[in-house]
């Protein structure tokens, strides 16, 4: 047993009303840059949509993530290495700007600087990298609430599985959102191809990140990866991905999606795995077990060995207490609400997410049954091919009756925090059903219905044992080079010295970008 | 030979390579962040994808031919008991087959780079430097080969340009040698210093970043934010990580 401690994320899809406020906070904090106008490492999908990039499910055409070749072991979808190294002149799976789409900007100077004339000025879309005029006819939110869903909808690599035929018409379909960000996978298939070795995972936390004075420009990362979370800045030449906001997770802070989500759906803390049991686990052969195999992986912070062996292996105590009080341990391991977005890519991604019971709740209004009536949703649950069979294709590798368990799970404590709200009632029956005591079950509805913000956050920070570690990075850092992240008409003092003037009282280090200082040091 | 001669072919090989390798170690040690290929794949990937492939295994042939050409001495083809026509006709295969792929493969690149606007924009004014030099490298080295010795009388480089160069090695340059070079190669020869010259401030810097360590090196790779504190850290902070398949 090799312990590793992973920061990891879920996501409460029922909480999701798509504002994008994520996306917008998180643009403005790491791409709001020349080079990656495009990019969005969150970004939220309408389900069902063919998503961004366009199509970027279908492994068959992008050849993302793991498969097992015929002798059952793991290998990238793409090719082996020699494969990969011959592809380095032109890859062939490699998404386009337009799978993408092409960034835009208004031409508002117009609207001041125009002569007086006989019509009203207008703003023109012109495009944001090579400057012409053009017509804008995609996005990264395209499809926003089912935005042009009876024409582009029906291309949603999730459907293609289905037996029955998912209807388009505004009175008989169903949507939720998916917010999506990267991974940060146990088996990172982006990390494993590239050449350069410019890609890792952090050992400490589990952040993949990739460095900037170490890539190439090769590529091969962005094609790997079956979630398309890492992308080409086209203007560096280099890979740029989801940072995890790692500066504000040493801190001890959410990331800035979660920080600035208004429908508090998104929970952080850390899972303890099995770093031994890794490869095993994603060689799992039917892909309908990979979710079990993946949380058998993941090890129970109370029991006794798994401490003695995370300490052994230089785990920090205060980060073990954290694991312990995780609520991202709580949602996948304990009460099993939990799913991974597409296990069958078997990259073990650590981004899970709760499905929404909503398109089922409307479902059941629909059918003059009463959403407030276990009973009645069970059946719905049960009933329900769609959208229970595209819930299952996209959290289960189709395997229905894992997602409608998760679903009458939470049809169950609705119905039994219901009865004992209005009449003090307390529900047996649920209970059984489900498995759980009464005092797990409020739990439960206190980290997902009340979800205050020190329940959902539980981010050890980086330890004060590692100013010289951090400091050595200090302007090293390839983020604050010409065009990278870290570049910014900001105080750039503020960032020479952040390892100095983080400094809190709680003995821990932190980023004076993020930390207020407490005075110099320096 | 007078002193344009000299200054021709001994001062301006000894100031293009002393540049190519100073250039080097500067832009190594201060311009991590800049060494990419730069690829433009994500703007236009219909065109590149013929037309790299093209370039660059056209290039590796003829570096290949370069190197057998101008560093095996014609003493030992000829101790190999190889005649000087089957030489004539391997080489001349060869660099005609290169001078094909290079020339269709740089077409094609700049077409695209002059057609595509979404290209066209992100060129800088060094990389169509680099495209003025390189395509100049391309044209007379295409001239000497395909001009001179498939259809015109033929030249043999071997016993002048050849050893020249191999001169200017171990520091016994003989400028007198390359005076009577018709002058596609004269130009072709040149045209190659000043690319050398160019090289370390260019794109072209990813040539030496050829990840063929990629080959052996675990797939995941995990690094550590902070030297290890237990007894049972792992050595080397990079590829502390497992093999995959």
């Amino acid at each position: 047993m090799r312990v590793m401690a992973q920061v990891a994320m879920v996501m409460n899809l029922d909480k999701c009303i798509g504002c994008h406020t994520c996306s917008v906070t998180c643009k403005q904090t790491w791409t709001n840059r020349e080079g990656t106008e495009y990019v969005w490492f969150n970004n939220v999908e309408t389900k069902p949509g063919v998503g961004y990039p366009k199509r970027y499910e279908d492994q068959d055409r992008w050849r993302g993530g793991w498969e097992l070749d015929r002798r059952g072991r793991l290998k990238l979808r793409s090719g082996g290495r020699v494969r990969r190294l011959l592809n380095l002149f032109a890859n062939p799976d490699l998404p386009a700007l337009d799978d993408y789409y092409e960034p835009a900007s208004y031409d508002y100077d117009t609207l001041i600087t125009a002569p007086a004339g006989t019509h009203t000025p207008v703003a023109r879309p012109k495009s944001a990298i090579t400057g012409e005029d053009m017509a804008i006819t995609w996005g990264a939110n395209w499809e926003d609430d089912l935005g042009g869903a009876p024409e582009h909808a029906p291309a949603d690599p999730n459907l293609a599985a289905m037996t029955e035929k998912v209807r388009f018409e505004f009175e008989r379909t169903f949507m939720f959102h998916l917010p999506r960000i990267c991974e940060h996978c146990l088996n990172p298939a982006c990390v494993s191809a590239c050449p350069s070795g410019a890609m890792y995972k952090r050992a400490e936390d589990g952040v993949v990140l990739v460095d900037q004075n170490r890539c190439r420009g090769w590529r091969m990362c962005v094609s790997a990866c079956p979630y398309k979370k890492v992308y080409v800045n086209h203007r560096t030449g280099k890979a740029e991905k989801c940072t995890f906001c790692f500066p504000r997770l040493e801190a001890g802070q959410p990331t800035v999606c979660a920080e600035t989500c208004p429908g508090r759906l998104r929970y952080l803390g850390l899972v303890l795995y099995d770093a031994d049991a890794v490869l095993a686990a994603a060689s799992t052969p039917d892909p309908t077990d990979l979710l079990d195999a993946q949380r058998a992986a993941f090890l129970d912070p109370d029991d006794p060995d798994v401490r003695a062996a995370a300490l052994a292996e230089g785990i920090p105590e205060d980060w073990l207490d954290a694991a312990r009080r995780s609520p991202v341990h709580r949602l996948i391991s304990h009460y099993q609400v939990a799913l991974p977005l597409h296990p069958e890519y078997r990259t073990l991604p650590m981004v899970w997410y709760i499905p929404p019971l909503s398109p089922v709740l409307d479902a059941v209004s629909e059918q003059d049954g009463d959403p407030a009536d276990p009973d009645d949703v069970f059946h719905a649950i049960r009933g329900l091919r769609i959208p229970l069979e595209y819930l299952a294709n996209l959290f289960t590798a189709g395997d229905t009756e894992v997602v409608a368990g998760v679903l009458m799970k939470l049809a169950a404590m609705r119905g039994y925090m219901r009865a004992r709200s209005l009449d003090g009632s307390v529900s047996t029956e649920l209970l059984t059903a489900t498995g759980m005591s009464a005092a797990e079950m409020e739990e439960m509805y206190r980290l997902l219905a009340i979800a205050k913000y020190e329940d959902r956050y539980v981010i050890p920070a980086a330890h004060r044992e590692n100013a010289a570690a951090l400091s050595s990075q200090g302007m090293g850092c390839g983020l604050d080079s010409d065009g990278g992240p870290g570049m910014g008409g900001e105080d750039l003092q503020g960032f020479q010295d952040f390892h100095l003037t983080g400094a809190r009282s709680d003995g821990r280090i932190g980023l004076s970008l993020f930390v207020k200082p407490r005075g110099r040091t320096s | 030979m007078n002193a344009v001669d000299v200054v021709l072919w001994v001062v301006l090989p000894y100031v293009a390579l002393t540049v190519f390798v100073l250039g080097h170690v500067w832009r190594w040690r201060t311009d991590q962040f800049g060494w990419t290929t730069h690829t433009t794949q994500l703007l236009e990937s219909r065109w590149l994808r013929l037309g790299a492939p093209l370039f660059h295994l056209g290039l590796l042939l003829a570096i290949g031919g370069h190197a057998i050409g101008l560093l095996v001495p014609k003493a030992w083809t000829e101790a190999l008991g190889v005649s000087e026509h089957t030489y004539h006709i391997v080489a001349l295969g060869g660099g005609v087959l290169a001078a094909v792929l290079v020339v269709s493969g740089l077409v094609l690149l700049l077409a695209r780079r002059l057609v595509n606007g979404r290209v066209r924009r992100t060129t800088t004014r060094m990389d169509k430097v680099l495209y003025l030099v390189l395509s100049a490298v391309i044209a007379f080295g295409t001239g000497g080969t395909v001009g001179r010795n498939l259809l015109g009388c033929g030249y043999d480089y071997r016993e002048t340009i050849a050893v020249w160069f191999r001169g200017i090695f171990w520091f016994h340059p003989e400028p007198r040698l390359m005076v009577d070079v018709p002058l596609v190669f004269q130009l072709h020869a040149l045209s190659a210093l000043v690319l050398f010259g160019l090289w370390p401030f260019t794109r072209l810097v990813h040539v030496w970043s050829v990840p063929v360590a990629y080959l052996w090196r675990p797939y995941v790779l995990y690094r550590h934010r902070r030297p290890r504190l237990s007894a049972s850290a792992r050595p080397g902070a990079v590829g502390d990580g497992r093999r995959g398949a």
